[in-house]
């Protein structure tokens, strides 16, 4: 069925952002007739492996080969000249205008626009692989998965006989998912080259005939996807566990603090984010959250501290000095804190919810004082204090307390985040990837500053990334698979291949 | 009838007027860019076709009409394309502010075309006002197979070149590939942008011409309207942000800025055929226009409808993102 020679060979690929490797010298061939699953955590380099040869970026070292000449990729049209086309995780498309003149835009052709003609070409091309397009559909009117599929047929338009798609079944349902595998099958047996870019172990397995594993940049492995299976490809994922040396103290007298139950959550689309999720976070207690990104993580945090509407489900808070129930659940985040519950909540997006970019540190740790008072005018006096104590203590480095937080480099940011956070002596302390893109000795700063939380008798709420800590450095793990909790086990001896297998499917079992 | 027939004319005069402000606003704000700089723009085009015309009218000894008007045209043109090649300079490739670059602009080309036409008046000398006598009939003359018809009899060209420029702008945008591509970037430049299309380049384009249609407005209003003199009064300016209230009165649709501007000149003259108004209820009448521009937002955004909304990305500057 596949092609003799390789539609495309990516020799020795590197590609750094700062002193971030991206790529570390990978090497993969794409044949025709075959369609190709990438697989890796996020953050393991799929997308920007891709990305270079979609005309994104530029590769730093190595060579790329389309039909055994080698090419330079320079621009989207570049890669649309020689027959490659990414389907990205967002859309690129125009709102305001229809199907048809989404797929030809900025292509050549006569001056005069004839949309009969385009449609015509449309509807052909959706005959041969089995698509439903409408030409004269505006993208606005269009769910998710016609956007998909117009982003598709845009790039057959275009002639594309190599396709990427990225995580194109992240957005879509059950049934779509279908309907999208069996148009990749036609394309597929139309000998078009096709990638499949993805986390989920059971589409490696449905969709793909061979399967290359990434991890962390590199390339850890390539089979055809019948010689292996999920115990394997999760191995080659998570790779073998590493020994960080986090200090873990024992949780001292734990008692429950939050408790979630059945809580789910749609989104504006209304898409599923969180599905029936139940677990109780226990005082003095480092719960780490385990998953992919994008299972629900964030609409978790925010459901407990307010921010996020849900269906269904509740959320009790019990007050640790009089043992009363309340239900937080329908409270936005200033009647929270007004009544007593302290969330501290430290989001993904440091500068975007947690601080303002361009507030000094004073105003920024007023940020969460201004509404104190009586007087008409702010007290500053106390929140300047705070910023001295908070720059000591966790040895932020800054020029001067009226430096905008912007200018400051991420592991200090983080530090006066989580620096302000604490000093409202919180009850629970929530932080999604605290420690994301910071150095070692920032990151361990960051753990001792949050075991000290725990140890005073605050239910910590740490949602990570790297399963090395999460395993080293959390008292339990709730793994979280599509929005809905695939298991929660003790991080004491919690095995590492055991909860990469739960992340990537429900309950873990094969 | 008269009375009906005299209002229409000048509804048409005036509606000219800011009918190239608005296609050349049009034009522009299709591209994501805000120039707010109309009212300068037509400042700088009406003083620049007035000083082409005077230099060529004392220097000629017996100046012809029509090599008047071409000059006059030239140097407008050429004035209000600069205008929005600084414009588009300063937002596009330094991405400056769009709103603080486009009233700067108004204010400085307003400045620049009094100092001028004060200047040219006193070079003018005897009654110490300017007058391109020769060059403001040529716009003046009516088209010799309409003049018998009398709502046409004191019509110029310009008047039927801004309907020609209004229908043409809309085909480009509506029909064409280009005008397609151009929406996209006023749209979602990003995607324009990974669809292979210059954004900078659409950008700078759509802007400089738009600039350069709405300095023909100025130039109209400098030789027809008040008939080849320069009056430091503001005049301009009023009309300069009626163009811009008119983009928003058409939803962006060149077509219908044609009726909406004559419109806007019968609602503005109206005052002059009622009779028993004060000079303060005159000036209540001219607001009119204004008043049915917020009519007609507040219909559009109770309808909904996202084609009458304006360009997406309007007023946002557009950079590559590269991490």
């Amino acid at each position: 069925m596949r092609s003799a020679q390789a539609a495309v060979r990516m020799c020795g690929i590197t590609k750094t952002f700062g002193s971030v490797v991206a790529n570390d010298k990978i090497d993969l061939e794409i044949y025709r007739g075959e369609i190709l699953a990438m697989l890796g955590e996020n953050g393991s380099g799929k997308t920007t492996l891709m990305n270079m040869l979609s005309g994104i970026y530029y590769p730093d070292g190595g060579h790329i080969l389309v039909d055994g000449r080698e090419v330079s990729i320079r621009s989207p049209k570049d890669a649309y000249d020689l027959g490659i086309g990414m389907i990205h995780q967002h859309f690129k498309l125009v709102d305001v205008l229809t199907a048809a003149e989404n797929i030809i835009l900025g292509m050549d052709g006569k001056i005069r626009l004839d949309l009969k003609s385009v449609g015509e070409k449309i509807r052909s091309i959706c005959g041969m692989y089995g698509f439903e397009v409408d030409p004269e559909q505006k993208v606005y009117d269009m769910s998710v998965s016609q956007k998909q599929t117009v982003e598709i047929v845009k790039v057959l338009y275009r002639g594309a006989d190599i396709l990427i798609l990225d995580e194109p079944t992240a957005v879509l349902t059950p049934q779509e998912t279908e309907k999208l595998f069996a148009v990749m099958r036609n394309m597929r047996d139309d000998g078009k080259a096709i990638v499949i870019i993805t986390h989920k172990l059971h589409e490696v397995e449905e969709i793909s005939d061979r399967v290359v594993v990434l991890r962390r940049g590199q390339y850890a492995g390539g089979m055809a996807t019948k010689d292996t299976n999920a115990a394997e490809m999760t191995n080659m994922m998570v790779g073998r566990a590493v020994s960080l040396n986090i200090e873990r103290p024992e949780p001292i007298d734990p008692k429950p603090r939050v408790i979630v139950e059945g809580l789910t959550v749609r989104d504006a689309d209304g898409v599923t984010k969180l599905s029936d999720v139940s677990f109780t976070a226990y005082s003095g207690e480092i719960l780490g959250v385990a998953g992919i990104s994008g299972c629900g993580q964030k609409e978790l945090l925010e459901s407990i501290a307010g921010l996020q509407p849900s269906e269904s489900g509740s959320i009790i808070y019990i007050d640790p000095k009089t043992g009363e129930e309340i239900q937080l659940l329908g409270k936005d985040p200033r009647e929270i804190l007004s009544m007593g519950v302290m969330l501290s909540f430290v989001p993904e997006d440091r500068l975007g919810m947690g601080l303002v970019g361009s507030m000094d540190l004073t105003d920024n740790m007023m940020l969460r004082s201004f509404r104190h008072g009586k007087s008409i005018f702010t007290d500053r006096k106390t929140p300047r204090s705070l910023a001295e104590r908070v720059v000591n203590d966790l040895a932020v480095i800054t020029p001067s307390l009226s430096t905008p937080v912007r200018k400051l480099s991420g592991g200090n940011v983080q530090k006066v985040l989580v620096g302000r956070e604490i000093s409202s002596s919180p009850t629970v302390l929530m932080t999604a990837y605290a420690v994301r893109g910071l150095d070692i000795n920032s990151s361990y700063t960051i753990y001792d500053l949050i075991n000290r939380q725990k140890q005073n008798g605050v239910a910590v709420i740490f949602v990570g990334e790297d399963l090395d800590v999460l395993l080293e450095y959390c008292d339990r793990i709730l793994v979280l698979c599509g929005g809905k909790v695939s298991g929660i086990v003790p991080g004491r001896g919690a095995d590492k291949n055991q909860v990469g297998m739960m992340m990537t499917k429900l309950g873990g079992e094969k | 009838m008269a009375q009906i027939l005299s209002l229409l004319q000048a509804a048409i005069v005036f509606g000219t007027v800011i009918l190239f402000g608005s296609v050349g606003e049009i034009l522009t704000e299709k591209s994501g860019n805000l120039n707010l700089g109309v009212p300068g723009i037509m400042y700088l085009g009406g003083i620049a076709g007035l000083a082409g015309s005077f230099m060529y009218e004392t220097a000629a000894e017996v100046p012809v009409p029509w090599v008047g008007m071409v000059i006059a045209l030239a140097c407008a043109l050429a004035a209000s394309l600069l205008a929005g090649l600084i414009y588009s300079f300063l937002t596009i490739t330094l991405r400056a502010n769009q709103n603080v670059t486009g009233l700067t602009l108004t204010i400085f080309g307003g400045g620049v075309a009094n100092f001028f036409g004060g200047a040219l008046n006193n070079m003018a000398g005897g009654v110490g006002q300017i007058s391109v006598a020769a060059t403001s009939s040529a716009y003046r003359a009516t088209l010799p197979f309409l003049s018998s018809i009398d709502v046409f009899s004191a019509l110029g060209f310009m008047v039927y070149l801004a309907i020609i420029l209004a229908f043409l702008v809309s085909w480009f945008l509506n029909k064409s590939r280009k005008g397609l591509n151009l929406r996209a970037v006023g749209e979602n430049p990003a995607t324009a942008d990974a669809a292979g299309i210059n954004v900078t380049k659409y950008k700078y384009f759509a802007t400089c011409i738009g600039a350069a249609i709405t300095g023909l407005g100025g130039l109209y209003y400098v030789m027809d309207y008040i008939k080849g003199t320069w009056a430091i009064d503001g005049g301009i300016e009023k009309l300069g942000w009626l163009a811009v209230a008119l983009v928003i009165f058409a939803r962006w649709k060149p077509k219908h800025a044609i009726w909406g501007s004559y419109l806007f000149g019968v609602l503005f003259w109206l005052f002059f055929y009622i009779p028993g108004l004060t000079r303060s209820s005159q000036e209540l009448f001219k607001m009119l226009p204004y008043l049915v521009t917020i009519v007609v937002l507040i219909i559009v955004s109770m309808r909904r409808k996202r084609e009458n909304r304006p360009p997406e990305s309007l007023g946002l500057p557009y950079f590559r993102e590269d991490r």
